[in-house]
């Protein structure tokens, strides 16, 4: 957030106009001598407002609830009105560390939500063969850090199941939920946010939400879609993030980002708890520097909504990225490779193609204790 | 004799000061205690073993000081580590090893500083056990640069010569061990790895890829589960189909041992020690044990047990108790004694304190070392395109 926000106020020393040209040549020209941590022996834990949207009126009754409560809601609409449907992971029966199965397995049985074992090779595997019999798998690993004994499951098993049996088999009944993201203490295994891991294979689809409006939607997506599933839910916003959220089940398309904000000068592309700070600083950059910044969330990562994101470049003129994980093979990198790709192609209004991605944490996130 | 030495003492103390009177006990005491005994420890259930190991004990008063020692320091440890992370000097992660010292003093007492150890989190005993001393240990949970791992590792990632940590994924230091087992064997040094894990590490696949290869090769490796009956909140019989984990290796022999006395885990793992050097391949030893507090630091271990249970434990099985009363039936060591190596434990561990809550962190610049190994100097990218770190190995 300080990195963002630091990399628009350098540009109020300089004289700016607001022509696009100028404000990418400002920013080119700055000073590369900025520490991301003062010397002082202060705690830099991530620092964002939750910005929570407005009131949803198309979906019915709502009712106020935290990120983890609007999980556990999708979860009991889907427990509710599909007989199939079964959760089932690390300490999910007493309603789960992060509290988001709480008082499932009293209302829908022990049958139904039921805790596993310690093996997430095997959960994402039982889970594979429970969702290629026809019921409704949802699991859950404990944490998205612990997902990798699984990843051959998923990489192989899972994704690759509809192709290699000619459509005669899927596990498009597979969703699979795992908390995500930077918390402030988690260090090394339980801050990691491996999304750009499986945005390398085909046949998944990742989707990780800004809120618990969103968190819901986009999971009753998940569970409704015939394709194996990740849902990365970012665990600093289980509490931190109360919205009013419809009762009743809906839905949100999946592979649409979402235009926060509109805005002519920069497009900054975010997922999870980012947009939040994101949000603050095009406010900042609009209140400070006199820059509109549009803001969009991508929400899905794989497959991710391209043109929205060209559409709002080619608009723009310039594009910035901010993701938790490093930026080496970060999401980030393909994103602004396939834009940049893109947009050499003939458009009226000339891209400069300044692209930036700031990855909060990188390094730094699993190396702080 | 022994009251009326107590009561000279007692009145020598409140006469003269406290040095005065102990002085006057310790200086007649070793003519009196018993130098050495023979005590009976619990069978252990054997697992394609046709002898265990010895169900007599022999102990030495200098032995069952030091052991007396090592617990108490391993106890007091932890509790000062308690206290500090409900003060938030330590933060992150925390996983407490009290109730569980026999376990590590045991092993310890029997196998070598050359060889081998690993284990999973709860690790702040096997990293005292292994040599690291307790200054350095809580300085490493408070994140200071005097730590053991320089003050980046926290309190899962420890290590030592000889000792591999410190492992935050459950499960995963377990196919380690047998490769660290390997190294021995093709170095032919004669030395063992111990492996250790938990019941809850033990449901995990590669718990049984390493069992299946350490048995093809027989590699020396001792693998040790360590049973507090709790994988975090869940309790043995809910999550394991056989809650007996020293056959889980099934073509591995086992023994079950009771991990809450220190003299039968001593002999255990020696037995097992010399199992593996004569060659005969790896082992498995089930430790019956029990950890006081819960899971972490997050977790007040009173929602899936209850206190009730705690108590009995703590009043009928601690390890601690259990050694001290052991010696003092057989006028091994006195009250006084045990007393004086009680102050002096609490004052090492006080003045270690001081040390992990004023020494500085580490710097910013060794912030990103040690990333690679690499000659030229390495730049790694902070949090944004112009924040430059260097990483220096």
């Amino acid at each position: 957030m300080a990195a963002a926000a630091r990399l628009f106020l350098r540009g109020a020393n300089s004289k700016l106009s607001i022509a696009p040209g100028s404000l990418g040549t400002t920013l080119l020209k700055l000073s590369p001598n900025c520490s991301s941590r003062t010397k002082t022996q202060r705690r830099h834990a991530a620092h964002f407002t939750f910005q929570p949207d407005p009131v949803p009126s198309q979906y019915g009754p709502t009712q106020k609830m935290n990120l983890f409560q609007s999980i556990t809601s999708a979860l009991d609409n889907t427990l509710a009105s599909d007989p199939t449907a079964v959760i089932f992971g690390e300490d999910v029966a007493f309603g789960g560390v992060f509290r988001c199965t709480v008082g499932l397995r009293d209302k829908y049985g022990k049958d139904r939500v039921f805790n596993t074992p310690l093996c997430e090779q095997g959960i994402v595997g039982f889970g594979i063969g429970v969702a290629v019999a026809g019921a409704t798998a949802i699991a859950e690993i404990q944490f998205a850090d612990y997902i990798f004994p699984a990843f051959d499951q998923i990489v192989n098993e899972a994704a690759k199941y509809r192709y290699r049996s000619g459509n005669m088999f899927d596990c498009g009944n597979l969703t699979i939920r795992a908390p995500w993201g930077c918390v402030g203490h988690g260090s090394l295994y339980h801050s990691q946010s491996p999304e750009a891991f499986f945005a390398h294979c085909p046949g998944l689809k990742v989707v990780i939400p800004r809120s618990p409006i969103q968190a819901k939607g986009l999971l009753l997506s998940c569970i409704a879609d015939k394709n194996p599933c990740i849902f990365f839910e970012p665990k600093i916003l289980y509490r931190a993030a109360v919205e009013q959220v419809p009762e009743d089940p809906y839905t949100i398309p999946l592979s649409q980002a979402e235009v926060l904000q509109e805005g002519s000068d920069v497009t900054l592309v975010a997922w999870g708890t980012q947009i939040h700070v994101l949000k603050e600083v095009a406010s900042m950059a609009q209140e400070k520097l006199g820059v509109s910044c549009e803001v969009i969330d991508l929400q899905t990562i794989l497959p991710w909504d391209i043109e929205t994101v060209c559409k709002s470049v080619v608009k723009t003129g310039r594009l910035l990225i901010s993701h938790e994980a490093p930026v080496t093979g970060g999401f980030a990198s393909e994103i602004s490779s396939t834009v940049q790709v893109r947009l050499k192609w003939p458009v009226s209004h000339p891209p400069h193609s300044h692209v930036f991605t700031l990855c909060t944490d990188d390094v730094n996130c699993w190396c702080i204790h | 004799m022994k009251t009326m030495l107590a009561i000279i003492s007692n009145a020598l103390c409140r006469m003269t000061g406290r040095n005065a009177g102990a002085r006057v006990v310790v200086s007649r005491s070793f003519a009196d205690f018993t130098p050495q005994a023979t005590f009976d420890i619990k069978k252990c259930d054997l697992h394609r073993l046709e002898e265990g190991p010895p169900v007599k004990a022999e102990l030495t008063r200098e032995q069952g000081l030091q052991y007396y020692r090592t617990m108490q320091t391993v106890r007091r440890m932890e509790l000062k580590a308690d206290q500090l992370y409900k003060q938030k000097i330590i933060r992150g992660f925390c996983h407490l090893y009290d109730g569980q010292e026999a376990c590590a003093a045991g092993i310890e007492a029997a196998i070598n500083p050359s060889d081998h150890l690993i284990t999973a989190y709860r690790a702040h005993g096997y990293t005292y056990t292994r040599g690291v001393s307790v200054k350095e240990i809580l300085a490493e949970l408070t994140g200071r640069r005097g730590g053991v791992a320089k003050g980046k590792g926290g309190s899962m990632h420890m290590y030592a010569p000889h000792f591999y940590g410190g492992n935050g994924i459950v499960g995963a230091q377990v196919p380690l061990g047998a490769g660290i087992a390997l190294a021995c064997q093709y170095q032919g040094n004669n030395q063992v790895c111990v492996t250790l894990y938990g019941d809850g590490a033990a449901n995990q696949g590669q718990l049984f890829e390493s069992y299946n290869m350490a048995a093809l090769w027989k590699l020396p490796c001792i693998f040790i589960c360590e049973n507090n009956k709790y994988g975090m909140g869940t309790s043995v019989e809910r999550a394991a189909a056989s809650t007996d984990y020293y056959k889980r290796g099934d073509f591995i022999p086992g023994l079950r041992v009771d991990g809450m006395d220190v003299l039968c885990v001593r002999e255990a793992a020696q037995f097992a020690a010399d199992h593996c050097r004569a060659g005969k391949g790896p082992i498995i030893m089930e430790l019956q044990t029990y950890r006081y507090h819960g899971h972490s630091m997050s977790d007040p271990g009173v929602s899936y047990r209850t206190r009730e249970e705690i108590q009995e434990v703590r009043s009928k099985s601690d390890p601690i108790s259990m050694l001290k009363e052991r010696m003092l039936s057989h006028n091994m060591a006195s009250v006084e004694e045990f007393k004086e190596i009680d102050i002096e434990i609490r004052k090492q561990v006080e003045d270690a304190t001081q040390f992990a809550t004023s020494d500085p962190e580490p710097p910013l610049e060794e912030l990103c070392n040690h990333i690679f190994s690499n000659n030229p100097l390495l730049e790694v990218r902070g949090t944004n395109p112009w924040s430059k770190l260097k990483s220096v190995s």
